[in-house]
């Protein structure tokens, strides 16, 4: 770090380091609630489509945060009206999501780099919007835990209890949408498509393999997020190597830890 | 049926034909009062399960009606609950759902409530949500074929629980056990 200051330092890192934190906390807590419903695919599915959203802003001339989270949104409602459990709409949006940003990169110009970039991930390009919005939905999140935790899990442990009484069950539902399209989003741009996945994904699927109760799954899945996160963030920055992939490769080796858990029985997977 | 039953009844059958994409069951008419455990009893397919689907919304109602009373609260136990793969959740997170009173629950459900829903054998799970429904403050709990994969000192520990509800709840209640209607049923509905 020869010849760079303290400010320096800060200036260029802090907000990217800031951002990168929060979505680090937020995004492994959505993902035990993604594994909850059975849609650990989601994260995937709509981080493509952000990404095509965002490549789709620059032949538009309209701000890219915006063109991701109206594709996202969109991608959201269409999986809602058709309420089907499962990962198959997933990947049928992964891999339109995946071609459309190459191929709108492809014919625009700067999409190659852009596109690129939210593929890969492109931490230190993150601005203070995107910090602002991952500490609003964070906020927004641990808000609502109370309330949105227990609907959640009545739903998926007694499926028809809100029909059975008459209570409408898209307030939660639409409560958990109006979270994960901006985590999504932000992690998305700020962090990378697969890398933000990896967030989504690994930190929940390694705590539930360790732990014996819910509220201590959510704990370790946001203790996994932010402690692989700062790890990957120094790391990458004294060794300078790509924060996206080494993310997502740490990640990846924290699997290791399931091998420690307690024994599953059948229902492991 | 006076004015007086007619406002106790929890919920009131008539003529009801449901199914899913056709009717598969009905006409039925019934009332289920307060107090009693109301079992429907008929072979295989007759479309038991799928009348207490109708009365949560799950399936559809092709002619008739099923009236409610406008403070009826349901807690389902479906037939066959699905045990999720791998979800790091404890017996008694499940039964807080519910907010159950846990020293009104069997003894036999106390080894369960520390135990993670991954360790838990089919039988085991079905216990504990037949006791979450029982527990739950709803007026009416159905309970679909809540023996099936269930040991005898299990059985013996549900049917204590559903002896002890009250007169303002009422239980419905499907099972091929001839006997366990026989013995908990104080009426029966017989489907053709």
């Amino acid at each position: 770090m020869d010849g760079i200051d303290i400010a320096t330092l800060r200036e260029l890192f802090i907000l990217p380091f800031l951002t990168g934190l929060v979505l680090a906390v937020l995004l492994p807590l959505l993902g035990c609630y993604l594994r909850l419903r059975g849609e650990w695919l989601a994260a995937l599915g709509f981080s493509h489509i952000a990404a095509a959203g965002s490549v789709l802003g620059l032949p538009l001339g309209l701000p890219t945060t915006l063109t991701a989270t109206v594709a996202t949104t969109l991608a959201a409602l269409a999986n809602a009206l058709i309420a089907r459990m499962g990962n198959s709409q997933f990947a049928l949006m992964l891999v339109l999501g995946w071609a459309g940003a190459l191929f709108l990169a492809a014919n625009t110009n700067q999409g190659e780099v852009i596109s690129e970039g939210l593929l890969r991930g492109q931490l230190y390009f993150s601005t203070a919007g995107h910090l602002v919005g991952a500490l609003i939905t964070l906020a927004g999140f641990l808000l609502s835990l109370h309330w949105l935790n227990r609907r959640l899990l009545i739903q998926r442990f007694f499926p028809d209890y809100y029909a059975a009484n008459g209570r409408t069950n898209w307030h939660h539902e639409l409560l958990f949408v109006v979270l994960l399209v901006p985590a999504v989003v932000l992690g998305t741009l700020a962090i990378g498509a697969l890398p933000a996945f990896a967030l989504f994904f690994v930190p929940a699927w390694v705590a539930f393999g360790l732990v014996r109760s819910w509220k201590h799954g959510l704990w370790l899945s946001a203790i996994i997020g932010a402690s692989v996160y700062l790890l990957a963030f120094f790391i990458a920055l004294l060794m300078n190597q790509p924060f996206g992939p080494l993310l997502a490769l740490l990640l990846a080796l924290t699997s290791v830890l399931r091998l420690v858990g307690p024994i599953k029985g059948q229902n492991s997977y | 049926m006076n004015s007086d039953t007619q406002a106790l009844t929890l919920a009131r059958f008539k003529s009801v034909c449901a199914g899913y994409r056709r009717p598969i069951v009905g006409p039925v008419s019934f009332e289920i009062m307060p107090g009693e455990i109301l079992g429907l009893s008929g072979p295989n397919g007759a479309g038991k399960s799928t009348l207490l689907k109708a009365l949560t919304g799950v399936a559809r109602v092709f002619s008739g009606t099923i009236e409610r009373r406008p403070d009826l609260s349901v807690a389902h136990h479906r037939q066959r609950p699905e045990l999720p793969p791998e979800l790091p959740l404890k017996g008694r997170e499940l039964l807080a759902l519910f907010k159950v009173d846990l020293s009104a629950m069997p003894l036999l459900l106390t080894p369960l409530l520390d135990k993670p829903l991954s360790e838990f054998s089919g039988g085991e799970f079905q216990f504990l949500q037949s006791c979450a429904c029982l527990g739950s403050n709803s007026n009416l709990v159905i309970l679909d074929e809540p023996t099936n994969n269930l040991d005898v000192q299990a059985i013996e520990a549900l049917s204590g629980l559903m002896d002890c509800v009250g007169s303002d709840r009422s239980i419905l209640l499907v099972s091929h056990e001839q006997s366990f209607l026989s013995r908990h049923c104080t009426r029966l509905v017989e489907l053709a």
